[in-house]
């Protein structure tokens, strides 16, 4: 993982009047601190330690008070970063943590609630508490790990699996059409959407940290690599060119053209899209001292 | 000042239950015959300080509802049965991290859509088997107005004691009909609060419940950084292990004993003229106020009938069967379902009286008048026109 921070510098700062945080990354003796275990049954060459990294770093570089970070996950590869953090975690069910996450936040809002899924948790079996929690604006972090396919089941084709991919279940190339998991993210209401890579990690760190930071529903896409499934079917089983595939695809979001997106190609990366608008534990609170003053007062 | 008596559904009396239970969080989905209880709670829950959400379907809101009591506040929802269907796979997660909460079932007729307005009980082998894998659970059935509030009061202290789902089994019948109800003083009921461990965090995986010693998880969010977990994990530290069947057998036999060894102290029955009875009616839930008529008609001819109504539907109360297995010859069960607890009142009496059931399944009541015929023909000798 370390050899990653130094190798990739943030590009541009995004456009706009939301500037992102820039967090300085962590020795590994200070990320490790809050590692439960130094295993995991993360595949070689899987990107997910590098986004467990990068969420740490997030947290330790905006000074989060870690007794009030929870870390919620779905299920799925991603899903095991719950038991690997020390930090209050739960382990949900498959595409839930949202919606989990949500009770979590409105019971008690001191709390840094962060979600981690992956793209078949998120956009396939949790794709309605995706967009409600979006809709919402809910003051929650969704990390969505993105390797375009299911991993933990061997390589099933996902709704982030693009057309003509081969997969487990797909065998002759997937006929149906991808979703791109940020622009839904944004259709759906989230203010604040960004993207980063396992290959950029200071900017990977910074999306993060800025969704953490933002009040208000908060979606960053990391793209990770899985050599082990998708790479192997679908592009390289090589970590490093897989990697080097994202450095290539990933396009500065100032520097991004419409239209010539898709994913295969090439995608924007850092902040795409942020906006403010009623947060809804805070839309809460007001509805509950207008009721209170109209039921006692 | 006594409290007076007022008209209240039983839908709404659920929802006053729930807060008198000290819940301060709602999530659901409006389904018919349930949905006065979230409309009730959406007013009712900010003006006490709570929080009511509308969630996109009943899975966000049984999930919502574990992520609120894992925050450590008292959190419910209610639905009816498709609902209840959807929220299986949250209430076997709610079992297995062991979150305390209360699910609501309004039982209407199903399968599927079914009757949506009509009264049914075909959902109390759901409550007890809906969710995969092996679990124990607390089912609670009231049988009036008064008891939907009570019941829900008391569901709430069982699922904080036990660290369990409960589920509050009501119907189309209970939870609409109104009835004047003089509810408990406040501060009259007991109320079960969520304790914190009593150690310090470093401390914490070194203590483990036992089944006489259920300990409270703290909140998610303070100094214990507590692992919560669908996966099998080992009881003592709570981390996930999945490849070591000691602890796999260790974890799914506790979850059994927790309510199994203290099914006799969470059973609730009413034994109504038992002492002398030759036949019982076994009757829960709405039909249960057609059985009480009929016994009490039957009392007035003279002819030894009793009722025995399980407000304890799950764990199934076998110490109240094994009582009645000792003086009457015939028990009736009368249900609004095809022989769902008949067979296990069946099984429980293991041959010791005869079981004679009695089912609808077309959304109407059981009618006293019906249950009346069944007993005639268990008191064939007597003569009805006379009495």
């Amino acid at each position: 993982m370390s050899a990653l921070v130094d190798e990739q510098r943030l590009e541009s700062p995004p456009e706009g009047d939301y500037a992102l945080p820039r967090i300085k990354p962590h020795k590994t003796s200070e990320i490790v601190r809050w590692l439960r275990t130094p295993k995991t049954i993360w595949c070689p060459g899987c990107s997910n330690g590098t986004i467990t990294r990068a969420l740490i770093d997030a947290i330790l570089g905006l000074e989060l008070d870690p007794e009030k970070v929870v870390i919620v996950a779905g299920i799925g590869c991603s899903g095991r970063i719950a038991q690997y953090l020390e930090y209050s975690t739960v382990h949900t069910t498959h595409g839930r943590a949202l919606a989990v996450a949500t009770g979590v936040k409105v019971a008690d809002p001191s709390l840094d609630v962060i979600v981690a899924m992956g793209d078949g948790d998120c956009s396939a079996i949790g794709g309605n508490h995706f967009i409600h929690a979006a809709r919402r604006n809910i003051d929650v972090t969704a990390l969505i790990f993105n390797n375009s396919i299911y991993g933990m089941t061997g390589g099933q084709m996902s709704p982030t699996t693009h057309t003509g991919d081969k997969s487990t279940t797909s065998v002759y190339g997937n006929v149906e059409a991808a979703f791109d998991l940020s622009e839904l993210a944004h259709a759906a209401g989230a203010t604040y959407v960004a993207r980063g890579t396992a290959w950029a990690y200071r900017q990977l760190v910074d999306v993060i940290a800025g969704g953490i930071a933002h009040k208000g529903f908060a979606a960053v896409e990391a793209m990770t690599a899985c050599p082990v499934y998708y790479g192997r079917f679908n592009l390289t089983a090589d970590p490093a060119e897989f990697l080097r595939g994202q450095k290539k695809h990933a396009v500065p979001a100032s520097k991004f053209e419409e239209g010539v997106s898709r994913l295969r190609e090439q995608y924007p990366v850092g902040l795409l899209h942020h906006s403010e608008r009623a947060e809804f534990v805070a839309s809460l609170a007001r509805l509950r001292e207008q009721a209170q003053e109209a039921h006692h007062g | 000042m006594p409290a007076s008596p007022v008209l209240m559904q039983g839908n709404e009396a659920v929802a006053e239950g729930a807060i008198a239970a000290g819940a301060r969080f709602f999530a659901g989905y409006p389904i018919t015959p349930s949905t006065e209880i979230a409309e009730t709670l959406s007013r009712r829950m900010p003006e006490v300080g709570g929080s009511f959400i509308q969630m996109e379907d009943e899975i966000a809101s049984i999930a919502a509802v574990c992520g609120a009591s894992l925050a450590g506040q008292k959190a419910l929802t209610a639905t009816s049965g498709p609902g209840f269907s959807l929220m299986q796979e949250m209430i076997g997660f709610a079992e297995m991290a062991q979150i305390p909460c209360v699910i609501v079932d309004v039982m209407r007729g199903g399968p599927s859509t079914g009757l949506p307005t009509e009264p049914s009980q075909g959902d109390v082998m759901q409550a007890r088997w809906g969710t995969h894998g092996e679990h124990s659970v607390i089912a609670l059935v009231p049988s009036s107005v008064y008891e939907c509030y009570t019941l829900t009061v008391e569901a709430f202290n069982l699922a904080e004691q036990y660290r369990t789902p409960v589920i509050v089994l009501s119907d189309a019948l209970i939870g609409h009909m109104r009835e004047a109800v003089t509810l408990p003083e406040p501060g009259s009921l007991r109320i079960a609060e969520r304790g914190t461990p009593d150690c310090a965090p470093e401390e914490y995986d070194t203590v483990v419940s036992d089944l006489d010693n259920i300990l409270p998880r703290p909140p998610l969010g303070s100094p214990f950084r507590v692992h919560v977990t669908g996966l099998v994990y080992n009881r003592r530290s709570g981390a996930p292990e999945t490849s070591d069947p000691e602890v796999a057998s260790d974890l799914g036999r506790y979850l059994r004993e927790k309510i199994y060894h203290h099914r006799d102290a969470i059973a609730r029955v009413e034994e109504y003229e038992m002492k002398d009875a030759e036949v019982a009616i076994f009757a829960y839930g709405s039909v249960a106020r057609s059985a009480k008529a009929v016994v009490k008609w039957a009392r007035a001819r003279g002819v030894p009938v009793g009722l025995v109504r399980p407000i304890t539907l799950w764990p199934f109360p076998t110490l109240a069967v094994d009582r009645m297995a000792e003086r009457v010859r015939t028990v009736i069960v009368p249900e609004m379902n095809l022989k769902q607890m008949s067979w296990e009142v069946q099984a429980a009496l293991a041959g010791r009286a005869r079981v004679v059931d009695f089912g609808r399944v077309d959304g109407k009541l059981i009618t006293p008048a019906q249950i009346e015929e069944l007993v005639k023909s268990e008191f064939y000798y007597q003569d009805w026109e006379k009495s």
